[in-house]
């Protein structure tokens, strides 16, 4: 990454600018692997060409997965792709895709505080993958929902076989989303947010 | 272990993010700092001064529409990180404002999140 700027810095188009009226905005976050389909469905539900962001990471990766190339470097670049939705006059929603493998948690403090919720996106056919992710969200007190990529060869398991075998509680929807396309993700993030609201609204006491 | 060591360490690695922690103006530190987070949204209160360095004038240009922390990292082409220090800045000496962006908590509020599916079910 090159942090010069040696060219003038163009910012939004015209049309992809928010108007003055927004006054709150609000974030959720895609999580999953390589691969598995979050900057596609970033895209594919966001109004603005999708944006990135990146941050250096210096520790060391050494060993922890075996992406080739980047195993010896003490810093590398990761970048998270990110959309926006204008959901009214005032509010605006923002869609973060970030890599769930461990290494990449660090990315995590300042993106989940504060985040509605997070959908895990899964490719049925590396479900290992996915363990470590939902994990960490329920020890984070992050609520999410499971959302499968439908790719063209994934085998296609029932939900409850995945949710035995993903160690998924009942009470998390599991939904079948294919990121392509803009209903069916839009339909993810639908599932998140009602899933939030049930939460919310059969925890009156507070805690 | 034939290899001669270097006369002299290196202090700066060329082209390294070094530099970076060097734009921040230190002389008026906040006297509370501001929490931004990725989705703060920003808006330009001034125009860029004429001695304002390239990056905060960058800044105080692209937002004269609300932009949040994370695109204007993206349209600057810097991490978050470096992004918050400059607005930091910013916000001090109020060349922009901060439109506070919810709040951690450990629920979001019921009227939250019905405008939030109210707005993607009319997408």
């Amino acid at each position: 990454m090159d942090y010069r700027i040696s060219e003038p810095v163009v910012g939004p188009r015209p049309e992809d600018a928010l108007p003055d009226s927004v006054t709150t905005a609000v974030k959720v976050v895609v999580v999953g692997g390589f691969g598995v389909g979050k900057t596609t469905l970033v895209g594919s539900v966001s109004e603005i060409r999708p944006l990135t962001t990146e941050e250096t990471m210096t520790q060391a990766s050494a060993g922890v997965d075996d992406i080739a190339g980047i195993e010896r470097k003490s810093e590398t670049t990761v970048a998270m792709d990110f959309g926006r939705i204008t959901l009214s006059d005032e509010l605006v929603l923002y869609v973060f895709g970030t890599p769930g493998q461990q290494r990449f948690w660090f990315l995590w403090d300042g993106l989940f505080e504060g985040a509605l919720g997070a959908v895990v996106l899964i490719d049925a056919r590396r479900l290992e993958d996915s363990f470590d992710v939902m994990g960490r969200l329920e020890e984070r007190g992050v609520p999410f929902i499971v959302a499968i990529n439908a790719f063209p060869d994934a085998p296609s398991y029932p939900v409850a076989d995945l949710r035995e075998s993903l160690d998924i509680p009942d009470a998390v929807p599991v939904v079948d989303c294919d990121a392509r396309e803009r209903s069916s993700s839009r339909d993810g993030l639908l599932t998140l947010v009602r899933y939030l609201y049930a939460l919310t609204t059969t925890t009156s006491e507070p805690r | 272990m034939k290899e001669p060591k270097r006369a002299k360490p290196r202090p700066w690695e060329e082209g390294g993010p070094d530099r970076l922690y060097l734009l921040a103006d230190d002389r008026n530190p906040p006297e509370e700092p501001v929490s931004l987070d990725v989705v703060t949204l920003i808006v330009s209160r001034s125009e860029a001064g004429s001695g304002m360095e390239p990056e905060r004038a960058s800044i105080v240009g692209i937002c004269g529409y609300p932009l949040s922390v994370a695109e204007i990292s993206a349209y600057l082409r810097l991490p978050v990180s470096a992004v918050i220090v400059l607005l930091t800045d910013l916000l001090t000496s109020g060349h922009v404002e901060a439109r506070a962006s919810i709040p951690a908590r450990t629920m979001p509020d019921v009227e939250l999140l019905e405008a939030v599916m109210h707005g993607l079910q009319n997408l």
